[in-house]
């Protein structure tokens, strides 16, 4: 009966039993892995009777420090998934070779090295960054959250939940298998017909949101919540290069949602934007999604420099080196950022003065990074550098950092790009700039705040195991690939016909067997520093000999971060206020004002989830239900005045007490 | 992939190997290619790495150094915790890199030029200029759904997979798709440049050793991706010859025969065509092979016109010029072309 077919479509649209994916094997295992591990975590929150703590204290908070460390849980999970993507590819390329074909299909595989691009920039690298950035920034510039918590609280959620809708397509349908930017026309709904292109379009829109409402977020915490006497020259360099990042976010991500927004219109509304017929022009889509992806590099890598700047001075036991260079660097960056982004498509046949005008702005950015390699180099010059986690990985960044940043000048030259564009050469470069750039940061970030957030150092054993097995896999995993590419090896192939190439796949691949051991290191050094965290305590608040604000408070910081509002008189603050003999505060509390948790976001979220999941499998009815249910939330969310209170003065002194017990009781 | 080297003493020399990698890298086809514009881009891409490497060296030299002498435990080392700013350092930290930027500028602004994709060949390699006389061999390249189709419009030959040409004899490709973007990428004789639908790139190059070479496509398009491969082979004139006798053994291709072809399929054997639709590869680009929809170009003119039409009523003559000038700029076929398009399609 033509009723009920209609009316199932209504509700399922394209959805049916065949895009449960029964019949791949690789995707049933991982499939029951990943429900074994659910069924496990929500046995022991049961178990362990979690449940309330976790949606009261974590799932509903607008705390800044809270909701930096789901961010970076989020990161670290996700980059699992991603580097599990990373295995397959590296394992199927050093097997595919004459007669074998590997153990993946194109069809398999091209979603695999799609996803492993979406999932490391989008759901790893973005949220570690801004996890750092909501944790630290605040407390460095003495304030006690955001400008808007509830705000960020929302934009966590929809990352999250992009998140997850890219976790879907591995048991509901399939994923793109288009490569991370998704050119049309391979892309456009003639080539892809299926379902893969319209995950990666929603679920990137509803991560892009989040991600453009958290710059929004921390610009104006920055520009209107520094403590009295931080002037813009004295903020430290971690938050003018999140500021940078910041901005960059704002007048790039719109750009993202915009060229997104038109890439599906022309998949289901039959708009051509793109489109090779009808006047559609697909080199627009690669000059709109380059406009955002050339600023995202800089995103990623802006933040990374701020930790460095972090960590150099502080285990280098002196001020940091050319300070206001430092931050005119960040500047320029950011406003070069802008201006380069054709360097990524010069052999689309733009003409010899178009591209030269984008090679020369490219390596023109070479200089203020370049001052600031410089700058750390010399803040190390005259110091008493101790050699801790967070400055080895420094130090293995500032190494690797310039060997890509050479191999990337080298790919700006128009006419070199030519013979290397889209070889493994240009793979072995970025992965060059990102793994040494910003993931190389986060972790030196990671080991630099942890104490910070959690109260307790991490273990020094397994970090140094951790490093050592990331540094050397990654130049196992890469410096292969460079030599893959002088050959004219293309990126992205499933299947090798030469055999005399396989051995640089399996010493790639070996690469990336040592860097699995440097992730599994670093989930022990986290299980064994959790165990032994009484003999790691940080009972003083400032573990390293720390220069900024965040370590004048206690480890984890309370509540409210600071029971007064601290002044600022220099640029390495909390280091002039050692140096002055300041004593901390122990009478005189007052009540402090505080934002209240709220469900909104969370629920804002997962309504953008249905709709995403919706539009994907065209419910046209769930779309609609989803987006006026999200709107409603929205608007009744408006009409809630109870959203602050006040932590009462007893409950200051209670706090500031019992930290200055733990102060004395240990010196 | 790696082809017996026999370049020129200088070449080798300029080839510093200073790490394994550089050394592994030195024998590959990018840096010993065996065409002249592959060879100017292989020593750019080396040359550019030596500047650079004027800085990278010692600060890698530097940051080791440092470390070492400045490490906590030596107590020996000076300490000064308040010094933080020079502005002659900042000069140099500032100016060192800058001046290499300058250098380097330069000659990509120069390289990029002359080693522009679209310019004519102004030599057969360092040594030799072009002959007088010669005469280019023009190649119509199509990217389809995963092969190659190589089109001799002068020699009125096609294939599919395979392509030859003469060496020490300037090429021209002009290179589009069938339905979505690809790279011509043929990594001894020149860089690579995208192929796309509805728009065309082209390519200048010259072979300068005969050889087998490998080519393929260095964008991914989709399944079919991995083996969208084909050999390219430069022969001496007489090979040459000899080769295209054989491809005209073989039967034509129509529009009905493209239409076949196009569909998408995998590792497509080589198949030789003896005679090509000499409209073919225009109707390919315009996107109106066998005539059932309006050839782009054709739109392009109709739309142009109707513009030119409605300004001239109102405006005065010079506008008129300007527009005139935009029809050459558009369109890709004269009208004699549109002519010969229409009365093919007629037949």
């Amino acid at each position: 009966m033509p009723e009920q077919i209609n009316l199932a479509k209504l509700i399922f649209g394209r959805l049916t039993w065949d895009a449960i994916p029964l019949h791949e094997p690789i995707l049933l295992l991982t499939f029951a892995m990943v429900a074994f591990g659910g069924v496990t975590v929500l046995g022991a929150l049961t178990y362990f009777k979690l449940w309330t703590p976790l949606w009261r204290d974590w799932i509903t908070s607008i705390d800044h420090k809270r909701i930096g460390i789901m961010y970076i849980v989020l990161g670290l999970v996700m980059m699992l998934r991603g580097f599990a993507d990373a295995l397959m590819m590296r394992a199927q390329q050093a097997m595919a070779f004459g007669d074998s074909t590997g153990f993946l299909p194109p069809h398999h595989y091209d979603q695999v090295f799609t996803a492993h691009g979406v999932i490391m920039i989008f759901f790893v690298a973005m949220p570690l960054v801004n996890g750092l950035m909501n944790y630290v920034v605040p407390l460095q510039i003495g304030a006690r959250d955001v400008s808007f918590p509830f705000l960020n609280n929302l934009s966590f959620w929809f990352t999250a939940f992009g998140s997850f809708l890219v976790m879907a397509s591995l048991f509901v349908g399939e994923f793109a298998r288009t490569g991370w930017l998704a050119y049309p026309p391979l892309a456009g709904i003639l080539a892809s017909p299926d379902v893969g292109v319209d995950y990666y379009i929603w679920s990137l829109q509803i991560a892009g949101v989040g991600t453009l409402l958290s710059g929004v977020n921390l610009i104006a915490t920055i520009i209107k919540m520094r403590a009295p006497g931080m002037t813009m020259m004295k903020m430290p360099v971690f938050v003018w290069t999140a500021l940078c990042t910041n901005v960059l976010i704002v007048a790039a991500f719109p750009v993202l949602t915009a060229v997104l927004a038109m890439l599906s219109m022309d998949r289901t509304l039959g708009t051509n934007f793109f489109t090779s017929d009808m006047g559609g022009n697909a080199m627009m889509y690669v000059n709109l999604i380059w406009i955002w992806g050339h600023p995202e590099v800089y995103i990623l890598v802006l933040p990374a420099f701020g930790v460095f700047s972090e960590v150099v001075p502080t285990f280098c036991n002196k001020r940091i080196f050319g300070y206001t260079s430092m931050v005119y660097a960040s500047v320029v960056i950011t406003i070069l950022a802008y201006l380069v982004w054709l360097h990524h498509f010069f052999t689309m046949g733009s003409g010899a003065s178009v591209n030269s005008f984008f090679g020369i702005t490219t390596m023109i950015i070479s200089i203020p990074t370049g001052a600031k390699i410089f700058n750390w180099l010399f803040t190390m010059y005259r110091g008493r550098i101790r050699f801790e986690l967070p400055m080895m990985w420094t130090i293995a960044f500032m190494i690797t950092f310039v060997i890509g940043g050479m191999t990337g000048v080298l790919l700006a030259v128009p006419p070199a790009d030519f013979v290397v564009h889209n070889s493994l050469f240009l793979i072995a470069h970025f992965h060059n700039v990102i793994i040494g750039g910003v993931v190389f940061g986060m972790f030196a970030g990671i080991n630099f705040w942890f104490p910070k957030a959690f109260g307790y150092k991490l273990d020094t054993f397994w970090g140094k195991c951790s490093f050592w097995f990331w540094v050397i896999g990654f130049y196992a995993a890469f410096m292969p690939l460079y030599v893959l590419g002088l050959m004219g090896v293309t990126r992205r192939l499933s299947h090798f016909d030469d055999p005399s190439l396989q051995i640089w796949f399996i010493i790639a691949a070996f690469g990336a067997f040592l860097i699995l051991l440097g992730i599994g290191s670093f989930v022990i050094q986290l299980i064994v520093s959790f165990k032994n965290r009484e003999a790691l305590r940080d009972t003083t608040g400032d573990p390293w000999g720390g220069r900024s604000l965040e370590w004048s408070t206690s480890s984890p910081p309370p509540d409210y971060n600071f029971a007064f509002t601290p002044h600022v008189h220099n640029r390495d603050a909390w280091t002039d206020m050692k140096n002055n003999k300041f004593v901390r505060p122990i009478t005189g509390f007052v009540k402090i004002h505080m934002p209240k948790n709220t469900p909104a976001g969370f629920i804002i979220a997962a309504f953008s989830f249905a709709v995403g999941f919706a539009l994907i499998w065209q419910m046209w009815l769930l779309a609609t239900i989803g987006f006026v249910a999200m709107i409603a939330v929205i608007i009744i969310h408006t009409f809630n005045y109870n959203r602050d209170y006040y932590i009462s003065a007893d409950d200051v002194v209670r706090t500031e007490n019992a930290r200055t017990y733990l102060l004395n009781s240990h010196v | 992939m790696k082809f017996s080297a026999s370049s020129t003493p200088t070449f080798r020399s300029a080839l510093l190997c200073l790490s394994p990698i550089l050394l592994a890298g030195c024998s590959t086809v990018v840096l010993n290619p065996s065409g002249d514009i592959a060879l100017q881009q292989g020593r750019l891409l080396l040359i550019s790495t030596m500047l650079m490497l004027l800085i990278i060296v010692p600060v890698i030299a530097l940051i080791c150094v440092f470390s070492w002498k400045y490490r906590q435990s030596n107590t020996e080392a000076r300490y000064d915790p308040e010094w933080d700013h020079s502005t002659s350092l900042e000069l140099i930290i500032w100016g060192a890199p800058l001046l290499i930027i300058i250098v380097l500028g330069l000659l990509t602004w120069i390289g990029t030029h002359t080693l522009d994709p679209y310019r004519k060949l102004d030599r057969l390699d360092a040594a030799r200029p072009i002959p007088l006389n010669t005469k280019a061999l023009r190649v119509e390249v199509v990217a389809l759904d995963w092969k190659w189709l190589f089109i001799y419009p002068d020699l009125n030959i096609a294939t599919v997979n395979e392509l030859a040409a003469p060496v020490d004899v300037p090429i021209v490709f002009t290179i589009t798709a069938s339905t979505v973007m690809n790279s011509f990428s043929i990594p001894a004789l020149a860089g690579q440049i995208y192929a796309m639908p509805g728009m065309q790139t082209k390519l200048n190059a010259v072979i300068n050793r005969a050889g087998v070479y490998d080519g393929f496509s260095a964008n991914y398009s989709g399944a079919g991706f991995s083996d969208m491969k084909f050999k390219f082979h430069g022969m001496d004139q007489t090979a040459f010859n000899q080769w295209v006798q054989t491809v005209k053994a073989e039967k034509m291709l129509d529009s009905q025969g493209y239409v076949q072809l196009e569909k998408p399929s995998i590792r497509v054997p080589v198949i030789h065509f003896g005679s090509v639709d000499a409209n073919l590869y225009h109707t390919i680009l315009n996107r109106c092979v066998g005539g059932n929809a309006m050839c782009m170009d054709q739109m392009m003119m109709v739309d142009a016109q109707s513009n030119k039409r409605t300004s001239s009523v109102a405006n005065i003559t010079t506008k008129a010029i300007r527009f005139a000038e935009i029809d050459n700029a558009i369109c890709t076929t004269t009208p004699s072309l549109v002519k010969v398009n229409n009365n093919a399609r007629a037949n």
